[in-house]
């Protein structure tokens, strides 16, 4: 019952196209807009952070 | 200055959860909008994530969770987008034992979304089904069952051959759902 089945040569062409699609978009270049969305929520929270030390 | 914040971990997984929004959109503007999203509702909930536990996981169900919310308003604004532009395309059959990789697109658009997501979470992503049910919210045997129908479909619409095996491992699959004890 627990044997393990050898996945179906349809399966593993369908699970060999799943990784490429995912890979090739892993591959692409992180839109700079990422970074700068981190760096606004960083400085956002050290402006918070200053306004509670005023406080 | 360094600092034990886990949200300075959140960038390093940038990259994978563009990938995910994309294999799960297929539209690289949808799915930055979504990955932004999750950004800003990760760093704002930073208080839930208990840290020790997998930060690519907890961010990935943030991610889906936004995604369909996303999809549901935009279902309500234009109703069956997935439907009518699946209907523009039609799928050739290849032969050649390889899949271009438009006919895979276009056949991966017209499974639902939950085929969608459980086959790249544990198709394409690497996690377990038991990682992939607690980010979706339900049991093994549900992931098990959804990503078995999505091969099965894809097969189908890709016109690829061996179906009888695709039955064997829908067995197979039963067999082993029916045989998990409630751990």
């Amino acid at each position: 019952m627990a044997r393990k089945t050898e996945p179906s040569k349809t399966n593993q062409q369908i699970d060999a196209n799943l990784k490429q699609v995912y890979d090739d978009a892993l591959q692409e270049n992180l839109p700079d807009k990422f970074l700068d969305l981190i760096k606004r929520l960083k400085d956002a929270d050290k402006v918070g952070q200053q306004d509670n030390d005023d406080g | 200055m360094t600092t034990d914040d886990p949200r300075d971990e959140i960038i390093d997984h940038l990259p994978s959860m563009r990938a995910f929004a994309i294999s799960l959109t297929r539209n690289g503007s949808v799915a930055d909008d979504i990955v932004q999203d999750t950004v800003v509702k990760a760093w704002s909930n930073i208080d839930k994530f208990t840290p020790g536990t997998n930060m690519r996981a907890w961010l990935f169900t943030i991610l889906r969770n936004t995604y369909y919310s996303m999809h549901r308003k935009r279902k309500r604004e234009v109703p069956d987008i997935d439907g009518k532009y699946a209907a523009q395309l039609s799928v050739k059959p290849d032969h050649d034992g390889r899949l271009a990789m438009t006919d895979f697109n276009v056949a991966f658009a017209q499974l639902t979304s939950e085929q969608r997501e459980a086959l790249v979470l544990v198709g394409a992503s690497g996690f377990s089904y038991e990682d992939a049910a607690e980010m979706c919210g339900c049991a093994v045997g549900t992931i098990k069952s959804r990503a078995n129908r999505g091969r099965k479909r894809l097969a189908e619409l890709l016109d690829l051959e061996d179906g009888e095996t695709v039955i064997a491992t829908d067995a197979a699959t039963l067999g082993v759902i029916n045989a998990t004890p409630a751990a």
